[in-house]
């Protein structure tokens, strides 16, 4: 008897049936070929004309697909989904001052925003304050300066932080931007244990795509789990890392590799947590995910359902988790910056559309569209409020959100479902044999990998086997976007005053007490003792600004530079 | 009849930013191309970038960035090489600009910014017709 939902008679009658069609299908190519000489996603995954039951004629529903909400969470982390709250409408926001950044804020909570994210500027990003001389020119370009409490203070005044909850994308310095947003809640009244939010502190993708590097590997971990075990003991609404596949997709991954590569950063995480002594079930279930969606649809919409089914199975069986929380793979998502084109950018709106229409079907908890204009700068009000629309429509007006996973049973999305999580299982036991990420990463494993693979793409679209429309195909050369947003450089030199003086006016024993304090835990070993986050914290109410404390860890744990490899 | 030496070329990331699939990319096409190339990985000073190009006697350097630093970077990059006499250096930029920075940079001395949708063989060719290799330093 078949094991599948589909009985033996049935699934004999349909192989027939196939064989006949496929017979009329290749007769009708004798008249007219196929377009295309391959047909094949936008990560080169081939991609047949039909599927059929027997595509996925061994499927067992309740093993494989299942229900909402329930093991192994394919079609959802809720049992509600979006019939009982739509995802978060979260839009990336940073840009200038604090109160640029703040004022942002405002603008997209009045829109309809449902959750904050910030953008910090490349000083912060790096753990350099704006006075830096390696900060020269970047002073809130691509996001917000924060160098201080007072910024931070600056960045939130007036929004209500136990109501809201607030992304943070800082990796390196996440701990101290943490704090500081900690310790800036308390200031402004609020309840640390009511505090929800996210801090990206995904420190291995940085290694493998971002680049955004400070430490090497081993105290950028310890650094990590110091976070993982002051939330779970301290912030217990809080995601102390936001796993993330964007910036490894966005480096030119296929979405094979961005599912492999972060599920195993993943699995590092977990397996770094309880190695300092927690509980599973204590923390994996504020562990959270971050995924790309790129421009093929219906790849990441199985992209999206496999790494739900692959999580929990990894939590249930190679991490022994009881908690069903600690098998739930939550994540958020963003649309795919390197599918805009500068070229005829209100394309970009179709473009970032059907991303979020896959990211919704994919089950996403919460959402981050792009602007048209945000493959040239931080966007402009009237292009946020585009995107921002556009998944405000997707919402209430085009109906998908009526049933959960509406894609489910599809011949093609199920099949092409088994075949991200089995390609992705095959990288994640390669990476177990080169002995985990760290040595993979030592190894420039994954970094080549997707080196290959952004440069075959780019093969690809030269060769206009790929095609983007405006650029490869019907190019227009029409002129770029008349509202760019502009960032004054003149802001620079404010902040650097502004941070001087914030230094100059600073308790100095009081600050050299919590830094001494800082530095004590820094070296010695890491356990709950140890956790930098109460002397992070403590340091920052001091007057610490963020570069002091990476200074310090700099100087304790010793940096990392980018081996510039290609 | 001595035989030209191969282009040197270093593609340097200026700047914080760790957008580096456009720096990869195409310091793999130069090298695919017959072009020796030197990468310098992200998060260079301008300073580091001319002391790598001197060191490595290049002929030309590739400029990448995305994170609208470059107003700052890139003239910085021709002072720099100015300064140390080494001027001849070519020296191209590719990533993210607005459009009315192009005239700027490449008044400057920026030889060529190749904008978003390039394509690789245009880029390499652009380089095997527009670049010499210096004169060998005597001496």
């Amino acid at each position: 008897m078949a094991k599948g939902m589909f009985t033996e008679s049935a699934l004999e009658r349909m192989e027939k049936e196939y064989r006949d069609w496929l017979e009329e299908y290749n007769g009708a190519l004798k008249k007219m070929p196929e377009r295309l000489q391959r047909f094949s996603t936008v990560s080169d995954l081939e991609i047949k004309p039909l599927y059929t039951p027997l595509d996925i004629k061994d499927k067992d529903f309740s093993e494989e697909i299942g229900f909402p909400g329930m093991y192994p969470f394919t079609r959802g982390v809720q049992s509600t989904m979006y019939r009982a709250r739509l995802w978060t409408m979260r839009m990336f926001a940073g840009l200038g001052t604090a109160e640029d950044t703040n004022k942002r804020f405002h603008y997209l909570i009045e829109h309809g925003e449902t959750g904050l994210s910030t953008a910090f500027d490349f000083p912060t990003l790096m753990g350099y304050d704006t006075d830096s001389p390696l900060a020269r020119g970047e002073c809130g370009k691509c996001g917000v300066a924060i160098d201080t409490i007072d910024d931070m203070q600056r960045l939130f005044a007036r929004i209500n932080l136990e109501d809201v909850t607030t992304s943070m994308t800082i990796n390196p310095p996440a701990s101290i931007i943490w704090a500081m947003y900690i310790a800036n809640a308390e200031n402004e009244g609020f309840n640390r244990k009511k505090l929800g939010g996210t801090i990206q502190n995904d420190c291995l993708k940085e290694f493998i795509a971002q680049k955004t590097l400070m430490l090497p590997p081993e105290p950028s971990l310890r650094l990590v789990v110091d976070t993982v075990e002051y939330g779970t003991r301290e912030v217990p609404r809080w995601n102390t890392i936001s796993i993330s596949g964007y910036h490894i997709r966005e480096a030119g991954s296929t979405a094979v590799q961005e599912l492999a590569f972060t599920v195993y950063d993943g699995i590092t995480y977990v397996e770094e947590s309880i190695k300092r002594g927690l509980d599973v079930d204590d923390f994996a279930g504020r562990l959270s995910f971050f995924w790309n969606s790129h421009i093929d649809f219906f790849e990441e919409i199985a992209k999206m359902r496999a790494g739900r089914r692959m999580w929990a199975r990894i939590m249930k069986d190679r991490f022994k988790a009881k908690n069903p929380r600690s098998m739930l793979m939550r994540f958020h998502t963003q649309t795919a910056g390197c599918s805009l084109t500068a070229q005829e950018p209100y394309n970009n709106i179709i473009r970032t559309t059907t991303e979020a229409l896959a990211a919704i079907l994919g089950g996403t908890q919460s959402l981050h569209t792009n602007s048209l204009d945000e493959v040239y700068m931080i966007p402009s009000e009237e292009a946020v409020l585009i995107a921002l629309r556009t998944q405000q429509i997707l919402a209430e007006e085009v109906g998908v959100t009526h049933v959960i996973d509406p894609l489910a049973g599809s011949y093609f999305v199920e099949a092409l479902t088994d075949k991200m999580e089995e390609e992705a299982m095959a990288y994640i036991h390669k990476l177990d044999e080169m002995g985990g990420m760290v040595a993979a990463i030592e190894r420039d494993y994954p970094q080549m990998e997707i080196a290959d693979a952004a440069f075959h793409f780019q093969e690809q679209v030269d060769k206009g086997e790929k095609v983007i429309i405006g650029v490869n195909k019907f190019p227009s050369g029409k002129p770029d976007l008349e509202f760019v947003l502009k960032i004054d450089d003149e802001i620079e030199r404010m902040q650097v005053e502004r941070t001087n003086r914030f230094k100059e006016e600073r308790d100095k024993d009081r600050f050299a007490r919590a830094m001494d304090e800082l530095r004590r835990r820094c070296e010695g070993p890491p356990c709950w003792e140890n956790n930098v986050m109460p002397a992070l914290i403590d340091a920052v109410r001091a007057g610490a600004t963020e570069q002091e404390c990476c200074d310090l860890y700099r100087e304790v744990f010793g940096t990392y530079t980018d081996p510039g490899t290609f | 009849m001595e035989q030209e030496r191969k282009l040197r070329i270093l593609i340097a990331k200026p700047g914080l930013d760790g957008h580096d699939r456009g720096a990869r990319v195409i310091a793999r096409a130069f090298r695919d191309a017959g072009f020796e190339v030197i990468y310098t990985g992200c998060h260079q000073t301008p300073e580091q970038i001319v002391s790598t190009a001197i060191q490595e006697d290049v002929d030309m350097i590739g400029l990448s960035i995305l994170s609208g630093a470059h107003t700052y970077s890139f003239p910085r990059v021709i002072e720099l090489l100015k300064m140390n006499q080494a001027e001849d250096i070519t020296v191209i930029g590719g990533g993210i600009f607005p459009l009315e920075d192009i005239p700027r940079l490449k008044e400057t001395g920026i030889k060529e910014i190749f904008e978003p949708g390039a394509k690789l063989h245009d880029i390499t060719t652009w380089v095997k017709e527009n670049v010499k290799p210096r004169k060998a330093i005597t001496g």
